[in-house]
């Protein structure tokens, strides 16, 4: 479904380049859940926006579906990690929502109904009427996500969706989202600080290793099929894949490239 | 505090200064009787007589038509080509350096020259308000449509707006509040152009009547005519905060919820 072939981007400014992706490597199945890990600054929004055809690639390419990625492909939503500047502050909630399908063509009552959906699924459904600016930073991020939702789009790219809301929002919405991939077997690529989230959300977990980056690990999350908060989280393999990841991390920040050290095979 | 002493406070608060500057010029034309600067009462009695009877339709209604038919040509041409400007680099480019220049140029000295290419009829009178208005408008345009968010517009372009729909949901709405502000400062700047424009040349007008009385020595005329003036500007000025209120109420908000 998505194939990104040795994705290279060199931001170049007045007298500062930066390398902040150095070749990817990397295929996402059709339905797929993958979560991207790494040290902050490694290029994980970089990652994404070339992946959205938000930013052209320096060298490599990325493949959606068979067809190259020049632009933003249709029926693709990205809930963006700056998700305060990116609702539009003239139009209420529900508007910001609704607005996405307007352009889609769907038909006025198939909208409403999508649109009261998905803020009821986030936790929003009294706020349609108020403007983002109105809202907590988490509630305009959960409007960001609902968005998303209501775009019922067949690739899902998502940066730090649920970075500021509170542990038990969070634990709702990464669990609204793993319904939502059940249900809709939406190909999704999410980007988080959260190593437990990643292991918890994830099919697969991508780390990225510190500047130059490259795709230093590549795991196959082996938890049940079905997740729950508590279950999942007690499981001795989940801590185990944690402690995996986690090692993968520390390591791509001293030395990027190696494998780690003392850490069991996963 | 009761309700009507809270209105009272608040009209006192509106018309406290204007009374105030009333009664002291009041006092001053009792104390110093003057030929050139009558008391309020003299121009309030002339007032009615001089604009509210033939002059109402030969001279108030024209300049109203003119002012506005050059505004709106201001506003349509400076918010279009200043769309077009700001969001091409290349034609930003080409186009600032000639844009900023024509603005250094002091309006009124446009009136000779476009009295020799336009003639003196009323569409001159509305290519000098036109031609003095529009660079609030378009400078403001071209910075607001320049600097529409990076996030917001990627939103956009993720979620398939384009072309037309991309102007009229994102890049307008997102630069309003600077098309405001041009278009507030272009509108002292017609009613200033549209008063020199009638002085110059010009058979009709508030500014052509004034002048007349000047030359007349018909004083408290005059003086009614700059009043007149006045209150044009004022009324003009509420009728686009109204405007506003309605255009910019979001970034209003958000700016004190920011703040
Ligand atoms: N527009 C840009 N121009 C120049 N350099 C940039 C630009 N955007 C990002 N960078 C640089 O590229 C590198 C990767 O940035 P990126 O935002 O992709 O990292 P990130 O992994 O998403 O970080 P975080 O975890 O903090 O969100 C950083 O060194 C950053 O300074
Ligand atoms: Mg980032």
């Amino acid at each position: 479904m998505l194939e990104i072939t040795g994705l290279r981007k060199v931001y170049e400014g007045r007298g500062r380049v930066v390398e902040a992706l150095r070749g990817i490597d990397l295929t996402v199945e059709r339905g797929e859940l993958v979560c991207v890990v790494g040290p902050s600054g490694c290029g994980k929004t970089t990652l994404l926006k070339c992946v959205a055809g938000l930013l052209a690639p320096t060298a490599g390419q990325v493949r959606l579906a068979g067809r190259v990625v020049d632009g933003p492909p249709p029926g693709m939503a990205v809930v963006f990690q700056e998700y305060g500047r990116s609702l539009f502050p003239w139009l209420t909630v529900s508007q910001n929502v609704e607005l996405p399908l307007r352009e889609k063509r769907v038909p006025g009552p198939r909208r409403t109904a999508l649109v009261q959906q998905a803020l009821a699924a986030v936790g929003l459904a009294d706020a349609g009427s108020a403007h983002p600016w109105q809202l907590s930073g988490g509630m305009q991020q959960r409007v960001a996500i609902a968005r998303a939702v209501a775009y019922e789009p067949q690739v899902l790219l998502m940066d730090e969706p649920f970075a500021a809301v509170d542990a038990q929002t969070r634990a709702d919405l990464e669990d609204l989202l793993l319904g939502l991939w059940h249900r809709l077997g939406i190909t999704t690529m999410l980007v988080t600080h959260d190593i437990d989230e990643a292991v918890y959300l994830a099919r697969r977990v991508v780390v990225l290793s510190a500047a130059p980056t490259v795709v230093q690990e590549d795991l196959h999350v082996d938890l049940p099929h079905d997740r729950d908060q508590i279950i999942t989280r007690s499981d001795p393999r989940f801590a185990e894949l944690r402690a995996h990841v986690y090692g993968h991390i520390r390591a791509a920040k001293t030395d990027p490239g190696r494998p780690p050290a003392g850490t069991m095979k996963a | 505090m009761s309700r009507a002493a809270r209105l009272m406070l608040g009209a006192l608060r509106v018309l406290g200064l204007p009374v105030l500057l009333v009664a002291g010029w009041w006092a001053w034309s009792v104390w110093r009787p003057s030929f050139y600067v009558p008391s309020p009462q003299r121009i309030a009695a002339v007032f009615g007589d001089v604009w509210l009877t033939a002059r109402l339709g030969d001279d108030v209604l024209p300049s109203l038509v003119r002012l506005l038919a050059g505004y709106v040509l201001a506003a349509l041409l400076g918010v279009a080509l200043g769309t077009a400007i700001g969001l091409s680099g290349r034609l930003r480019a080409a186009t600032e350096p000639a844009l900023e220049f024509f603005r250094a140029i002091p309006p009124p000295v446009l009136v000779p020259l476009i009295m020799l290419v336009a003639g003196l009829d009323t569409a001159m009178k509305v290519l000098v308000i036109a031609s003095g208005a529009i660079w609030p408008v378009l400078l403001n345009t071209i910075e607001g449509v320049r600097a529409v968010d990076e996030v917001l517009s990627d939103t956009a372009r993720v979620y398939g707006l384009r072309g037309p729909a991309r102007l009229r949901r994102l890049v307008l709405p997102a630069a309003s509040p600077q098309i405001m502000a041009g278009l507030r400062q272009a509108l002292s700047i017609a009613i200033i152009l549209m008063v020199i424009a009638e002085m110059f040349a010009s058979t009709s007008g508030i500014g052509h009547t004034v002048v007349l009385f000047q030359r007349q020595f018909q004083i408290p005329e005059m003086w009614s005519g700059i009043v007149l003036l006045g209150l044009v500007g004022f009324l003009l000025s509420l009728a686009f905060r109204a405007l506003e209120r309605r255009v910019l109420h979001w970034h209003w908000h958000q700016r004190e919820t920011h703040a």
